[in-house]
């Protein structure tokens, strides 16, 4: 089937990424820079046949979302800092009780309500930690409106695949961006449903992982009946204090995420091949890392970009495998706090220089701003 | 014809950037090639300065923003000062209407919006600057420009748009 | 005729239950399990969405479908379920500071979106599992773990809020009068759009020894004396009516429920 191509918005590229993957479900408050994603939900879900609610606050949102992945829907929610905020507990629920949803963190420029309607990247670590007691999270990164597209759908089949909340982290350049977009055709992409209990009603235990690591999800209403917690629980989903039984469920959902870390991390290479720098990016500042290192290699420096389409689980693997062809990274990225280069240094070690490009104040990191990070002698 | 277009269209909120640099994106859609449209804007949603970018490109568009604009369009004063005073001498479209006449090899000064109150609304002042851009600079044909407003608008509507659009056409080919 | 017992939606081996001795939670639960019965409720079919707090353990004692969630927030997680799945028997069980003192906003908004819930919210003056603090309900005065020399806060009345908010069913009924309960709570769960029935159960443990009614049979006999009909409530004097309040159903009507709504407009959208 051919593909149509339009001019899209990144957040309706998310919307309609969305209801590819098969989601029906939507519940959000409004809040910029991801009310796109709402307004698009709420025009495009009843058509078929899925619901929209707009939800009284953002805690709500997060809350009915995992309310209908439960009854059975494919469900997500978008929002932004503030709202991010508000969701962490829940997001907590939603790993411990192993729902499988999709929550968009629109990134804006904060603290607090900061600069609402301006752009950054200072939420990678939120969404590794935000919520309390230890955990693990899948979050996706999209630099383009195509990825806004094609890594939506794999924020749902990872979600549904490993029974897991998994957060794509955009940020409002992305999201607000318009781009030629070519749509995949129905089928085209792979679509993953969570799996079903093979088991008997009786025997069903909601949280007794199979081989793979992963326990089938019912639905609420079929013929399986099953508790959801956000208690420390058993196999069948009631509370059990027991140290034993706590120590193996913390450790289980660490598990399954590390079990299938190789198929879960992404990342894109742009000219490593004969590189003697490297610069790392993800969301939208990786167009201003890719656009730097051709105007380097045009100067006669050899610059390579890594683009990690995975920010979490952290793409250490990919980024040790570069290691031992260069000296010096370049990490650009909107924070003052360099997130995601104390990662890279963590992986690196002490031995590589890094040398960080840091802009928190609502304007974009241009390739302009990175040339002369590279050029630094 | 370039490979690669840079446009900036500045003014303040309202005044209908945004659905400028859609139409001029689209048109490039059109013909094949790619497109970035961005923004950028306050918290207000009409009034306070507003800018919208268009990249055009036949290849890959890697960094999204315009790095050396190859055309602007002013609609306020305050755009003027910005990006009147380039160096690299990039045709500067204003509108003669809203803003005070400047002299320069650069500068391509029309009474958009009174052309646009003549022909029965103010809104059409800037598909009248896209047309005369357009133009100026070939970036995309004037044909994708009206295709992609009829796509965008039906019946009178885009009659109006069509019509602006090539006054727009009109006002740098009389002046060449 | 035999009685309906409930049993049938109690899990195995949990009596006796762990609530403290006096406290009146049981009562509700036997009351809901016997009206759950009466109606027919399958495991199945049936969702018990519960909050944070004594009477949020519940679901630990049930055999049906069940979400325990986060504290304040059961209403938001039923409403998901319930717009998904509206052919689902949504219960959301939530105490006095769970339900309207962390969670009034969302109380406020599933009554204002009048989605068919049934919310059983125990009130039992304080926050009882955390040490009997005070809560929006504590009435005025009174002391509690945090007000040792009495709550200079005044109480919120759950059942006018759930009215003004616009929910089709409110009632309130008292441990003590335990027949009536379960006759509120089916009519409750029957009734399509939100209903609330509030169970005035004050906690022995906590608010109960901070005023005079550490022992159970002495809150029994204070449910009993204070909770009066509605024609009772109405011939006290104004001086007479302190402390007194009425129980029985407040509210009944039929405005369409949210998913009755929601398919309206969802079959508009589809065919435009």
């Amino acid at each position: 089937m051919e593909r149509e191509t339009r001019l899209v918005q990144g957040n309706q590229a998310i919307a309609e990424g969305a209801i590819y993957a098969g989601a029906r479900f939507y519940a959000g408050y409004p809040i910029t820079p991801s009310s796109e994603i709402a307004e698009e939900c709420s025009k495009l879900l009843p058509k078929v046949g899925g619901v929209y609610m707009q939800m009284e606050d953002e805690i709500a949102s997060i809350a009915a979302m995992v309310g209908a992945s439960l009854a059975g829907a494919k469900s997500f929610t978008a929002t932004s800092g503030p709202g991010f905020s508000l969701m962490q507990e829940n997001l907590g629920l939603a790993v411990m009780g192993e729902v499988p949803c999709v929550i968009i963190n629109v990134q804006r420029a904060g603290p607090s309500t900061g600069l609402a309607t301006k752009p950054a990247q200072s939420d990678v670590m939120q969404v590794r930690w935000g919520r309390h007691g230890d955990q693990s999270i899948i979050a996706l990164s999209p630099a383009t409106v195509e990825e806004c597209f094609t890594l939506t759908v794999k924020a749902f089949n990872f979600a549904e695949k490993y029974r897991v909340p998994v957060v794509l982290a955009a940020d409002e350049i992305v999201a607000h961006m318009r781009e030629n977009l070519s749509y995949p055709a129905p089928g085209e992409l792979e679509i993953v449903d969570r799996k079903k209990p093979s088991v008997s009603p009786e025997e069903y235990k909601p949280f007794l992982p199979e081989d793979d690591d992963i326990a089938p999800l019912a639905a609420y209403g079929s013929e399986y009946v099953f508790h959801v917690t956000s208690s420390m629980h058993g196999y069948d989903g009631y509370s059990n204090n027991n140290p034993a039984n706590a120590e193996w469920r913390v450790a289980q959902l660490h598990r399954k995420i590390e079990r299938y870390r190789d198929e879960i991390v992404m990342t894109k290479t742009f000219d490593t091949e004969d590189m003697d720098i490297l610069l790392i990016a993800f969301g939208a500042t990786t167009r201003a890392a890719r656009a730097a290192a051709l105007q380097a290699r045009e100067m006669g420096i050899k610059a390579g970009v890594l683009q990690l389409l995975t920010i979490w689980p952290f793409p250490d693997k990919e980024i040790a495998a570069l290691g031992p062809r260069i000296k010096t990274v370049v990490v650009p990225e909107m924070n003052y706090s360099g997130q995601v280069a104390g990662e890279v240094q963590r992986v690196l070690g002490p031995n590589i220089e890094i040398r960080r490009v840091n802009r928190y104040n609502g304007t974009i990191i241009t390739p302009k701003d990175i040339l002369k990070v590279i050029n630094k002698e | 014809m370039k490979d690669k277009y840079e446009i900036i269209m500045a003014g303040s909120g309202g005044q209908g950037l945004v659905s400028c640099g859609i139409i001029l994106a689209e048109a490039a859609i059109i013909e094949g090639q790619n497109a970035v449209q961005t923004q950028s804007y306050g918290i207000a949603s009409r009034g306070g300065f507003s800018k919208s970018e268009v990249v055009i490109s036949r290849n890959e568009i890697i960094f999204q923003q315009v790095q050396e604009p190859d055309v602007v369009l002013a609609l306020t004063e305050q755009a003027m000062e910005m990006y009147a005073t380039i160096e690299s001498k990039i045709p500067v479209f204003y509108d003669t209407t809203l803003l005070k006449t400047r002299v320069g090899d650069n500068l391509y000064g029309y009474p958009f919006t009174e052309l646009a109150s003549k022909l029965g609304h103010v809104g059409t002042a800037n598909i009248i600057a896209l047309g005369a851009m357009v133009t100026k600079t070939d970036m995309v044909q004037i044909e994708s420009l009206a295709q992609a407003l009829k796509r965008r608008f039906s019946g009178k509507v885009a009659e109006m748009n069509i019509k602006a659009l090539n006054t727009g056409v009109k006002l740098v080919k009389n002046n060449n | 005729m035999t009685h309906a017992t409930g049993l049938k939606y109690l899990k195995n081996g949990c009596l006796p239950l762990m609530w403290c001795p006096g406290c009146g939670h049981g009562i509700t639960l036997g009351n809901m399990l016997r009206a759950f019965e009466e109606l027919d409720f399958t495991n199945e079919n049936t969702v018990v969405v519960t909050g944070i707090g004594c009477w949020g353990k519940a679901d630990d004692y049930l055999v049906t479908n069940a979400l325990h969630t986060t504290h304040g927030r059961a209403l938001a997680f039923a409403t998901g379920v319930k717009a998904y799945n509206p052919k689902l028997n949504v219960v959301v069980l939530m105490g006095d500071g769970d339900g309207v003192t962390i969670g009034g906003n969302h109380f406020i908004h599933a009554a204002r979106r009048n989605i068919d819930l049934t919310a059983i919210i125990v009130n039992n003056y304080n926050y009882g599992m955390t040490g009997g603090q005070v809560s929006a309900t504590t009435p005025s005065d009174r002391r509690t773990s945090t007000t040792v020399y009495g709550n200079p806060e005044r109480e919120l009345d759950v059942c006018a809020l759930a009215e003004a908010a616009g929910a089709n069913y409110v009632a309130r009924g008292t441990v003590y009068h335990g027949w009536d309960l379960k006759n509120l709570i089916k009519e409750g769960l029957s009734k399509k759009g939100f209903s609330l029935v509030e169970v005035v159960s004050p906690c022995p443990t906590h608010f109960g020894r901070n005023n005079n009614m550490k022992v159970a049979v002495k809150m029994l006999n204070w449910l009993k004396e204070k909770g009066v009909t509605k024609e009772k409530y109405a011939q006290l004097t104004d001086s007479q009516k302190d402390g007194y309040f009425i129980i029985g159903k407040l509210v009944d009507r039929d405005a369409p429920d949210y998913n009755t709504r929601y398919e309206e407009i969802r079959a508009r959208a589809m065919g435009s």
